[in-house]
């Protein structure tokens, strides 16, 4: 019979896997550098550093702020795909079809070309947010529907039979519920919606991608640029994900034992 | 404690469930009985407030139940409601769900809330399960921890939808023991069963829904030995066919 081990795997196992990765990555990238005869050179960089500190911080402020108004439009619309009036049904459906069926890049040259002409936004830092919030509302709309869709009707039933007012059922079922289920999708949402925000450059939006493209006209070293400001989103998306780790064991039911108590 | 059914109507989707079902109970411990479809469970959550009748009345000690969301919602309070499966909240520890209702329903302190809840725990033997969750409790337990939640606000009547049948035999006793048990402490019970020993043995009165409406209810030792209406007699035939 075969016996299946159920065991954390050794500390020393864990470390030799990851040094083990780690040298196969690296030395992939160093042999491929070296075989076109590239000589990388990061010093240039330094002199730019104010510029890049600036653009980190937009990227990271814009980030964050599409994060809230694209919750904020991801649960509303989630809710009016729901509805049963059919006029908000219909359009929130519609907006979620068509946003998700069409490049971003279309979408910011649209909205903001046409769209915020016609209706006089020129600030192109509100303009960006928005733009990028209503491109991840349509994504995390979904997300949050199917989170919802998939919560058994059984709960609510509970919730009503113990007395508990629709607020408090919201407060006190639907969204822990919820989040346990939806946290691993918003969280890689979110580090899409870090990447994403480089595509807002084609608006002159200065975040990190459009300082690395003026740094790039001005020193012309676009490998080490490039390589550079990837390693900043990546540290960017990798801190999301690390903490996501976190939040999800919060919201996971085994470690929310004796919360009471 | 008293309930009076008054030409109690339910639709769902043009397929007509309750046909005007009347009756009056005098409630101490009631079964309902019947074949699978009849609409007890429909019937059952009428009377605690879950679903509204499309048409009808009904009467506790006299006083109409208005169906209306601002009253249901303070009548729910005093009614326990016991599901068939999966009665507790999956996102909280067995004694979260019963201190639940009691803080948020109730208002009571959390302090408070705990004693209460850790004295039923110890009672009904349970206190190894405190801090488990839903999907670490056996079936048995889930049951009696929902039994205990609904129990544990002192409600007027407790309602239970067929609270065994998803259990083995072995629970299901466990579960009907602590049952019988409150009900000799005075508890108000209305159950939906397909215990058919346990209608007889520990309920006073037998209700017999089919075909829309209450065909036949009276003292239960009376209902087994000498069934009235041949509905009943076919009932009680077929399902008595394999007893041991
Ligand atoms: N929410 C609903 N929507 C549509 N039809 C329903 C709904 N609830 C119940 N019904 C229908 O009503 C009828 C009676 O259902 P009910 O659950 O009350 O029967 P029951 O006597 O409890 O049966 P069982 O012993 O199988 O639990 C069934 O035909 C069922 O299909
Ligand atoms: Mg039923």
């Amino acid at each position: 019979m075969k016996q299946t081990v159920n065991k954390e795997p050794s500390l020393a196992n864990k470390a030799a896997s990851g040094i083990f990765v780690a040298v196969v990555l690296i030395g992939f990238l160093w042999f491929s550098v070296s075989s076109i005869g590239l000589e990388l050179d990061f010093s240039t960089l330094y002199q730019y550093r104010q510029r890049l500190w600036e653009g980190f911080l937009m990227t990271v402020i814009i980030s964050v702020a599409s994060l809230f108004v694209s919750l904020v439009i991801g649960s509303l619309t989630a809710m009016g795909q729901n509805s049963r009036i059919l006029i908000i049904s219909y359009f929130c459906r519609a907006y979620v079809q068509i946003i998700r069926g069409t490049p971003l890049l279309v979408q910011i040259y649209f909205f903001y070309y046409i769209i915020g002409t016609a209706w006089g936004v020129d600030n192109r830092y509100v303009a960006g947010v928005v733009i990028l919030s209503i491109f991840e509302g349509a994504y995390i709309s979904e997300i949050i529907r199917g989170g919802l869709a998939s919560i058994d009707r059984q709960q609510y039933e509970v919730a009503k039979s113990i007395g508990l007012t629709p607020v408090k059922t919201l407060q006190l079922v639907t969204i822990p519920i919820l989040m346990a289920r939806i946290l691993p999708a918003l969280a890689g949402q979110f580090a899409s919606i870090i990447k994403d925000s480089s595509l807002l450059s084609v608006i002159a939006v200065i975040e990190l991608t459009q300082t690395v493209q003026e740094i790039s006209a001005d020193n012309f070293r676009m490998f080490e640029n490039y390589l550079f400001v990837g390693a900043l989103y990546f540290i960017l998306t990798f801190g999301v994900s690390l903490l996501s780790g976190v939040l999800e064991r919060r919201y996971n039911h085994e470690y929310r034992v004796n919360q009471y108590l | 404690m008293n309930i009076e059914l008054i030409n109690i109507c339910k639709t769902f989707q043009d397929e007509l469930v309750l046909q005007d079902v009347c009756g009056s109970f005098d409630i101490h411990s009631i079964a309902v009985i019947g074949p699978s479809g009849g609409g007890k469970s429909t019937l059952l959550r009428i009377i605690g407030g879950l679903l509204t009748p499309d048409s009808g009345n009904l009467k506790i000690d006299g006083e109409i139940i208005g169906f209306s969301n601002k009253y249901l919602h303070s009548y729910r309070r005093n009614i326990g409601f016991v599901f068939q499966s999966k009665g507790l909240f999956e996102h909280l520890t067995a004694l979260e769900n019963i201190m639940l209702p009691l803080v948020h329903a109730f208002g009571m302190g959390k302090s408070q809330a705990l004693e209460i809840s850790s004295k039923l725990f110890e009672r009904f033997g349970l206190t190894d399960e405190k801090s488990k969750y839903p999907f670490q409790l056996s079936g048995g337990q889930q049951q009696r921890i929902a039994i205990a939640r609904a129990v544990a606000v002192k409600p007027k009547l407790l309602l239970l939808d067929e609270p065994t049948s998803a259990l083995d035999p072995e629970y299901t006793a466990e579960v009907l023991n602590m049952l019988g048990e409150l009900q000799n402490e005075g508890l108000k019970t209305i159950i939906v069963t397909h215990e058919m020993g346990f209608a007889k043995n520990a309920c006073e009165e037998v209700v017999f829904l089919a075909n829309k409406q209450i065909i036949e209810s009276g003292n239960s030792s009376r209902i087994f030995k000498n069934p009235q209406t041949e509905e009943l007699q076919n009932f009680l035939n077929k399902i008595l066919e394999w007893k041991v």
